[in-house]
């Protein structure tokens, strides 16, 4: 009797996590990919039109505005953050003696909420009080940067915001991609005669690869993602011209009483998002498995 | 990165390269302190200072009115009651949250790594890519839930959504930690007549500290910041500190008061950067674990 419950008790351990993940996951993923075949408006309807949502959905101007904000915005935040992380690490690398003091200044925008970080950018790049401000009574009176309040342009400053708050993560992942690099190697390039930076640009960032997947991975989903951000620096304005996927989400369902388009812009998302993460997923299960 | 030992110093360079780096290098640290200086310094200064001063200027009048306001007398909402009380929401929710996930993840890989069977691969892939979805895909449903559970609107209901998705991450930080745990002390101890629960609480938990760590930091740094959950489901008396510093930001009519603003983001921003004070190394295992090692 008791050897039975010993057999039994792992899973019953794990079995309330697996119904939840079940339930509130995947159940849920289901449950809003049904919606997206319904009419539903403020409240869920369960008529079936086909595929009406998703002809619909790619018919919307804030749609498109929200796809290609998208694109701009992850495009730019892959790179730069990607290119500052790595150069960071890079010389950081080079026996830094302060670097127990600036490695944490590079990473703490981690800690903080897109929120903070929205609140504190939104009002360093106003035209009114902050940088144009700044550089006037520096007595730069050309200086124009009215970004923010721009919708050519108000997209650009969420990336120098959200850079901002990652680029010092990928900065970890790559040192401690740099410090995995076998010593062996850099003294061999040495003795052939390179430079410096040809040991970089020729042997070293070309094995940092697996890091530039990995932050890759890790940033596009973030974009794909981005929310707060987005409502605490310009509120999807000016206009709606920072609209991006989760914002249009949230006011196709909860304020303009769009149920249906708003779950079809869910699952959208949704299938983004798992195009990139699923097939990494399994490609680092399947290579731990063979470890 | 925590403890690895510097490389061979690849850019041989003289002085000069040196010097440069370091310029470099400073110049970032300067860009990544900017904002923090920012709100730092504009949190202690009269109102009229920063409309009519230089924003990166040390205050002329140094006052602490704003962070007063901030704190219990400013209007959100309807009320002027100030960010005090949507802190102790954001307490009463990140603490229950962030033990509860904890503790099962903690039990979740336990049994993946030292109790196998048939299909757990399985279990550990599903709840793997729950760490992955965006969460507009479960607003919908989980509304109704909470609905249904009697739930809207309340901590409870937040603390229940912050466990459900953060499971995911709590077992695969333990998961990992406890793969590398020596299999044959379970044998042993198998042997010597030890059931399930004794193995865990005298042979895996004490030795867990780290890991418990770096899942409470984890869940503490995302379920304090989270927006979208507080956002969504919460209503007047359960709103989250980083709702209501939003509220404050952006739908204060009138008159900006910019000062207010700055102490109030870094009220928002003060728990989870106390923890990363006091616990880098571990807040940088938690990113990077969370940034899938299977």
């Amino acid at each position: 009797m008791i050897d039975r419950l010993q057999q039994w008790l792992p899973r019953l351990v794990l079995a309330p996590s697996f119904i939840v993940i079940l339930l509130f996951v995947y159940g849920f993923i289901a449950y809003t990919g049904v919606l997206s075949f319904t009419d539903s408006k403020m409240l869920a309807s369960y008529d079936f039109v086909g595929f009406e949502n998703y002809a619909k959905l790619f018919g919307l101007t804030n749609w498109k505005t929200a796809l290609v904000n998208l694109a701009i915005f992850a495009t730019l935040y892959i790179v730069i953050c990607s290119v500052v992380g790595l150069l960071i690490a890079i010389l950081l690398d080079q026996k830094i003696r302060a670097e127990g003091l600036l490695r944490p200044i590079y990473l703490y925008p981690m800690a903080l909420s897109f929120i903070v970080t929205g609140t504190a950018w939104k009002w360093f790049l106003d035209p009114g009080i902050g940088l144009e401000n700044i550089m006037h009574l520096w007595g730069w009176d050309s200086f124009s940067f009215t970004w923010i309040k721009d919708r050519d342009f108000a997209i650009y400053t969420l990336v120098i915001a959200a850079v901002w708050q990652s680029s010092g993560f990928v900065m970890a992942m790559f040192l401690a991609g740099l410090r995995g690099v076998d010593n062996e190697i850099i003294r061999a390039a040495q003795i052939d005669g390179a430079t410096g930076i040809r040991i970089y640009t020729r042997i070293i960032v070309p094995m940092m690869r697996p890091v530039f997947l990995s932050a890759f991975v890790v940033l596009m989903h973030l974009a794909i993602k981005v929310y707060d951000l987005v409502i605490a620096m310009t509120g999807g304005g000016p206009g709606r011209a920072t609209e991006m996927p989760a914002t249009f989400m949230y006011s196709y369902t909860f304020t303009r009483n769009q149920m249906g388009i708003g779950a079809t812009s869910a699952v959208i998302m949704l299938m983004m998002i798992f195009a990139i993460v699923v097939p990494y997923v399994y490609s680092e299960l399947s290579r731990g498995g063979r470890r | 990165m925590s403890g690895g030992t510097s490389q061979d110093v690849a850019i041989r360079g003289n002085t000069v390269t040196r010097i440069i780096i370091h310029v470099v290098l400073f110049l970032f640290a300067v860009y990544y302190l900017l904002p923090l200086w920012v709100m730092l310094v504009n949190s202690v200064k009269p109102l009229d200072e920063i409309r009519g001063g230089n924003m990166i200027a040390t205050p002329q009048h140094w006052t602490f009115e704003p962070w007063l306001q901030a704190w219990s007398q400013a209007q959100i909402g309807v009320q002027a009651t100030g960010l005090k009380p949507y802190f102790l929401n954001s307490i009463m929710m990140v603490v229950p949250a962030v033990a509860i996930s904890t503790i099962l993840g903690a039990l979740n890989g336990y049994v993946l790594t030292k109790w196998r069977f048939k299909g757990d691969g399985i279990v550990f892939a599903m709840l793997l890519l729950s760490c992955f979805i965006p969460f507009q895909i479960v607003l919908i449903p989980m509304a109704r839930v909470l609905g249904v559970l009697g739930l809207a609107g309340t901590i409870p209901g937040l603390v229940l959504v912050h466990v459900v998705y953060g499971l995911g991450f709590t077992t695969l930080f333990f998961r990992n930690y406890y793969a590398a745990f020596p299999t044959e002390l379970i044998r042993a101890a198998q042997i010597d007549g030890a059931g399930f629960f004794r193995i865990f609480f005298r042979i895996l938990l004490p030795s867990s500290a780290p890991i418990i760590v770096v899942s409470v930091i984890w869940q503490f740094t995302n379920i304090w910041n989270d927006f979208l959950f507080g956002a969504s489901f919460s209503d007047v008396d359960s709103v989250p500190m980083t709702v209501a510093l939003n509220n404050l930001v952006n739908s204060s009519t009138g008159v900006k008061e910019y000062n207010v603003h700055f102490a109030g983001a870094i009220l928002a921003a003060l728990p989870t950067l106390i923890v990363y004070v006091l616990s880098g190394r571990y807040f940088v295992r938690g990113l990077m674990a969370g940034a899938v090692k299977g």
